[in-house]
């Protein structure tokens, strides 16, 4: 499909801009404290990517943010706002953990699928309440969202300490998954190829999964009819409803599938990390997922990339708070630029590229 | 927008005075010396000149896209011109803002109201302009004004009322007296009768008079000829960001004005072969709309009619009488009660059964009103476009999955056959012209090879040369047996196209004529509500 | 009854401590929302606050110098949603959304570096904190029975800013309901095309909103580690900000409605404190989590209209494009 010049401009140079100006005032931050910029950059590429161990590390956090990246993205296609990916992702951990303690799973590849069953179900069943709510009661799922993460939040603690606990156990968290359960690491996977990949990361298959989920969400938004609908709607909700599209099932279908998705990252973060169910099983993660959404553009490719920075960006960050005194929040603060400047600031980005890429434009065509 | 001279141009040099116009005493209440502006490309208003005496009504009348809104905009501040001077009362000024043209006495009474609705009619007419910080005496001296001001010119509105429960017309009434508040001496009325039925018209133009019988000084920008005639005293002409010519309306008639507007003979009449009637394929029986307790008035209070194949049947009437809820019942995306049968089957109309798609499954196509807003997304191609409705059918996909080649050959064949320009079906809708747009719809619809069309203003804002276009399909389109219900506020649209003519107000059909029989004074009594 | 009533006083009385951050946060909620501009980023505005009244009030050994600094901090973050939310005509959730991750960041990484002591300040005392203020004849009134005790233990011995709350409820709606600026906001969130046409700039009384809500906020977050708590610790607004954002709603975005939400929801977090009071006097076994979700849950009760209908302002949330519609 052929695309404008505007397209381009957002698809490609917002992010890159707004990804340098968000390095460039936290250099400026690093700086303010005292240290180097670019040998800390130095370390943050070394730290993250020059070893197995930092991909290893790299590509676990990528995998949490590639699911709930695009968790955001598809919900944000049929333009609802789902903020409540944090809470999705918690409820997602509670149905990957009952699923996992309570059937006695023969084989990794069959608990996969039914923890991925029960995480999505979870998932999907707390994303629902708000769009129900939205499209039949007209209540704004932004609110509705937010308010979920803190039940999820209240109910997952609730559930840790009176319910999940283990006999004699202090500290709020479920007893450990089985060891039927445990899902092969990336070591385990490469090692009979002959790479040899760091044994103390909790990289795992689900890396795998998550790009598939990505591809095959590209293949639903862009090449079904259901997925066109989808977008239909997110453009315009009144050529939706002249195109016999109904806003009450788009609304559950998009909201559900967003759920299910932001759910899913519980085999990578609960399943293939912790295995076993934790307080704050997401750490967070559900709220970067808007920021690798905004970042690719809502586009799965996009996603997939922006989540593989954030990963490298999350990695690189423990090791800068290892070996020098730049704290981990640095991290949180460039994740805030980066969603401000794609998400809130785009137009401040957008005009002046526009308006010199009109001036060069004339220029050429007036020679 | 194109720039070819108009072929009357010549005759009708710019600002030239009317030749009845006594000789000015007074400096004009409102001179306007080559104002020109573009948006980007476009040349919205080329070197306008225009003056307007003290006392009088003055007509501005061109056709969409001529150029009068962005003329008042300029008058109110709301853009800057590139070029020319403005001068009140024979003093330059420079209208930088809202608050510079209310400062020089400009007051404007836009199309549609700014108005905020959970105030109440006082509150809304001090804002902006209140005489001190605490509300209390603001108020208390603002409703003593009010007074003053009602009385002077014989309006009233309830002060104390939410705007949200007043009647449109009592609302236009909350807008003049904004403006009287803030000592406009000229006011300007955009549209001001687009939403008015004609009674509450009627009473517009006896205040209006009035003011000027109180020495306001009156601009209304229309494009309705019979209100020119009826109401104004000088009258100006404006086509393609000009203005072309003021006359004395005394001095002119409808026939010349509208000529002048479109810039040759006005000749929309199409030579059509008779109607070979077919079976009824559209039968509608006590429609309406229930009301609630928020929409006391019923958008449709019991329809009936049939329609049969190989005929237009035109609906005529002011904007907002039904027509477009009519459309919208029809084509399965608004609810309602009673009976519509398509082809003999009764379709659904309310609960969960009523979609557009079961519509059109069942033949039925509907090009709507708002094309930018409901006919298409204006930020998918035309490629996408193209199946907007039928992205369900069956040659566009097998199962779940689209198929892209069946869609792009689809939406080819829509750009060859019926002539959209740029032929890229890769290219958005929003880039492309309103005629343009507006092709991109009716390709679709009729491409879908309808038993029933459904048309909703399909000539609103498109150029001359695409009106013709979507004419003569349409016209093809009944001479190929199919049945055709057009709406339009275009009575000379409707005149032309169609073979039967019905007349909507208030929500009922007021009357039914064949087209050949009737005329544009006998349609326009029923709009009126005149049986 | 009495033993109860003995009881009751001290979570009535933490509850307006707890309730104090609530409505002033929420009030500039109401501020921000009534004129037109939706803000999720009252959580950081706060934290932002916090911190730095927290830090000043530290350094300069000045509670109010550390007041100062936690406004303007605040005030800033507000400029920064106003510049892109009003000026850039961006996404207003997403601007909300990003100064909360700006604050915990900023907050946490100056703290590191600033005091090293893993991300908060050094504890407050003395003159680097509010004092309670005790109410005139507070030892005499004490002595009558009922109203005394209220008096004393309830009413007096709060922080200057727990009284400034109180009374800014009722100037909030005086400000709204009775003066020009007033009434002039209420349009802007309203129907912001008839406040440009009658010759105001939205664009000003938005930036005027957002400049009060900062103030608010920055109220909210200085009392937080200044009056309430001895000092900041990470995240220490503890998602209050989204709880008073949800007091808003509950309130339908009206001032003493506020107060009524935010005292009830101030209540919830003090009874959450003292659980064991429940258990002594109604033998009900209360759940902590429940408590701590309850607020959430009674939005969301309320946002789906089973108790009346909240309905925002008209143009809240929407950007405004001068002559867009006309």
């Amino acid at each position: 499909m052929q695309r404008t010049m505007s397209d381009r401009v957002d698809i490609v140079l917002i992010p890159i801009i707004s990804l340098f100006l968000a390095f460039s005032i936290s250099a400026l931050i690093i700086a303010g404290i005292g240290e180097d910029p670019f040998e800390a950059a130095a370390l943050m590429v070394s730290g993250a990517l020059g070893s197995a161990y930092g991909w290893g590390y790299t590509l676990y956090y990528a995998t949490n943010f590639i699911f709930v990246g695009l968790a955001f993205a598809v919900a944000f296609h049929a333009r609802l706002f789902n903020i409540g990916g944090e809470g999705q992702a918690m409820l997602g951990a509670l149905g990957t953990a009952l699923v996992a303690l309570h059937i006695p799973w023969p084989h990794w590849s069959l608990a996969l699928l039914g923890c991925g069953i029960g995480a999505a179900l979870f998932g999907a069943f707390w994303a629902l309440i708000p769009a129900w709510m939205q499209a039949r009661r007209g209540s704004h799922i932004v609110i509705t969202t937010i308010m979920f993460n803190f039940i999820a939040a209240a109910l997952l603690n609730y559930l840790l300490v009176n319910h999940l606990r283990p006999e004699g156990s202090v500290a709020p968290g479920s007893a450990l998954f089985p060891d039927a359960v445990h899902l092969p690491t990336l070591h385990d996977i490469l090692s009979p190829l002959g790479f040899a990949f760091s044994k103390s990361t909790p990289a795992n298959i689900t890396a795998f999964l998550s790009v598939a989920a990505a591809i095959l969400l590209w293949f639903f938004l862009w090449r079904t009819r259901t997925g066109y609908e989808i977008r239909t709607f997110g453009h315009s909700e009144n050529a939706a409803r002249y195109a016999g599209i109904d806003p009450f099932r788009i609304t559950l279908i998009a909201m559900g599938l967003s759920g299910a998705l932001a759910g899913l990252m519980a085999l990578n973060a609960t399943m293939g990390e912790s295995e076993r169910l934790i307080l704050n099983p997401t750490e967070g993660a559900g709220f970067i997922g808007i920021a690798v959404a905004l970042m690719g553009r809502c586009h799965p490719l996009g996603i997939v990339l922006a989540s593989i920075l954030f990963g490298f960006l999350y990695q690189g960050g423990a090791e800068l708070a290892l070996w020098t005194s730049i704290p981990r929040e640095l991290i949180v603060v460039i994740q805030a630029l980066v969603i401000l400047f794609t998400g809130a600031l785009d137009n401040m980005v957008r005009m002046p590229i526009e308006r010199l890429l009109a001036r060069s434009k004339r220029a050429r065509s007036k020679a | 927008m194109t720039s070819t001279p108009a072929s009357t141009h010549a005759s009708m040099p710019s600002g030239q005075r009317s030749p009845n116009a006594s000789p000015p005493v007074s400096p004009p209440a409102i001179e306007l010396r080559g104002i020109s502006r573009a948006f980007g490309p476009v040349q919205a208003n080329r070197e306008i000149d225009l003056s307007v005496m003290p006392g009088t009504i003055h007509g501005i009348i061109g056709e969409n896209g001529a150029g009068k809104s962005t003329l008042v905009s300029i008058l109110y501040g709301f853009y800057q011109a590139d070029e020319g001077e403005i001068l009140i009362d024979g003093r330059r000024v420079d209208i930088h803002d809202s608050q510079a043209a209310i400062a020089a006495g400009i007051g404007m009474v836009f199309q549609h109201f700014k108005l905020v609705e959970n105030f109440t009619v006082l509150e809304n007419i001090i804002l902006g302009s209140e005489k001190g910080a605490l509300l209390r005496p603001v108020l208390a001296k603002a409703r003593r004004e009010l007074m003053d001001i009602e009385r002077e010119y014989e309006l009233e509105a309830p002060p104390d009322a939410k705007i949200e429960d007043l009647s449109i017309g009592q609302r236009q009434r909350v807008e003049i007296l904004k403006a009287l508040y803030r000592q406009a001496r000229v006011l300007i009325l955009d549209e001001p009768t687009g939403v008015l039925t004609p009674a509450e018209a009627d009473r517009l133009f006896a205040i209006l008079r009035r003011l000027r019988s109180e020495g306001k000084t009156i601009i209304l920008i229309t494009h309705k000829l019979r209100e020119i005639m009826e109401v104004t005293d000088t009258v100006s002409v404006m086509r393609q960001g000009r203005m072309l010519a003021t006359v004395a309306t005394a001095a002119t008639d409808i026939e010349e004005l509208a000529e002048r507007m479109v810039g040759r003979k006005v000749s929309l009449q199409i030579d059509k072969p008779c109607a070979c009637l077919g079976d009824t394929l559209l039968e509608v029986e006590n429609l309406h709309i229930e009301t609630g307790t928020e929409t006391p008035a019923s958008p449709l209070a019991g329809i009936d009619f049939s329609l049969r194949a190989g005929e237009i049947l035109g609906i005529a009437g002011v904007a907002g009488n039904g027509q477009s809820e009519l459309l919208e019942v029809l084509a399965g995306y608004r609810r309602a009660k009673g009976s519509v049968r398509i082809k003999g089957c009764e379709v659904a109309l309310s609960g969960s059964g009523i979609d557009a798609g079961s519509r059109r499954a069942a033949g039925l196509a509907h090009i709507p009103e708002d094309r930018q807003g409901v006919g298409l997304v204006m930020g998918f191609s035309v490629e996408e476009n193209a199946i907007l409705g039928y992205h369900r059918s069956f040659g566009y996909g097998t199962g779940a999955l689209m198929d892209r080649s069946a869609i792009r050959s689809e939406a080819k064949r829509h750009i060859t056959q019926f002539d959209i320009r740029p032929p890229d079906p890769g290219r958005a809708a929003r880039d492309f012209s309103g005629g343009n747009q507006q092709k991109i719809v009716v390709a679709r619809e009729i491409g879908a090879e309808p038993d029933i069309l459904l048309i909703g203003q399909p000539t609103r804002g498109v150029d001359i040369g695409a009106i013709e276009f979507i004419h003569r399909r349409i016209i093809a389109l009944r001479d190929a047996g199919k049945a055709i219900l057009l709406v339009s506020v275009e009575l000379e649209e409707i005149l032309s196209l169609a073979d039967r003519i019905m007349v909507m107000f208030g929500g009922r059909i007021m009357g039914e004529r064949p087209a050949k029989e009737t005329d544009e004074r006998e349609l326009g009594l029923l709009m009126a509500g005149v049986v | 009854m009495s033993e109860l009533a003995a009881d009751l006083i001290p979570v009535l009385d933490s509850t307006l401590r707890l309730s104090t951050p609530l409505l002033l946060a929420c009030l500039a909620g109401l501020f921000s929302e009534r004129a037109g501009v939706f803000d999720l980023g009252l959580e950081g505005k706060m934290l932002a606050a916090a911190f730095f009244s927290a830090a000043v009030a530290f350094l300069t050994d000045s509670v109010w110098t550390g007041l100062a600094a936690g406004v303007l901090a605040s005030v800033v973050l507000a400029l920064l949603h106003g510049l892109a939310s009003i000026s850039f005509r961006g996404n207003q959730l997403i601007s909300g959304i990003a100064i909360n991750f700006l604050a915990v960041g900023m907050t946490a990484m100056i703290a590191r570096s600033w005091f090293g002591l893993g991300g908060h300040t050094p504890a407050l005392e003395g003159g680097s904190r509010f004092d309670a203020l005790h109410l005139p004849f507070e030892g005499i009134v004490a002595q009558v029975p009922l109203v005394g005790p209220l008096y004393a233990e309830l009413i007096s011995g709060h922080t200057i800013l727990v009284y400034l709350s109180l009374a800014l409820v009722p100037m909030t709606w005086w400000i709204f309901y009775r003066t020009r600026l007033g009434l002039r906001l209420r349009a802007a969130g309203e129907a912001p095309d008839a406040v440009e046409t009658a010759g105001i700039s939205v664009v000003g009384l938005r930036y005027i909103a957002v400049i009060l809500c900062g103030v608010l906020c920055g109220l909210a977050g200085a009392y937080m580690a200044t009056g309430l708590h001895a000092g900041f610790v990470n995240e220490m607004t503890a998602g209050r900000g989204f709880i008073a954002l949800a007091a808003l709603i509950f309130a339908k975005w009206r001032p003493w409605a506020a107060l009524w939400s935010c005292l009830l929801f101030g209540f919830l977090q003090a009874l959450s404190l003292r659980p064991d009071l429940f258990e002594r006097h109604f033998s009900i076994h209360l759940q902590l989590q429940l408590l701590d979700a309850l607020p959430y849950i009674l939005t969301v009760v309320i946002l789906a209209g089973f108790v009346g209908k909240a309905i925002p302002p008209k143009a809240c949330g929407v950007p405004y494009v001068k002559g867009g519609a006309g």
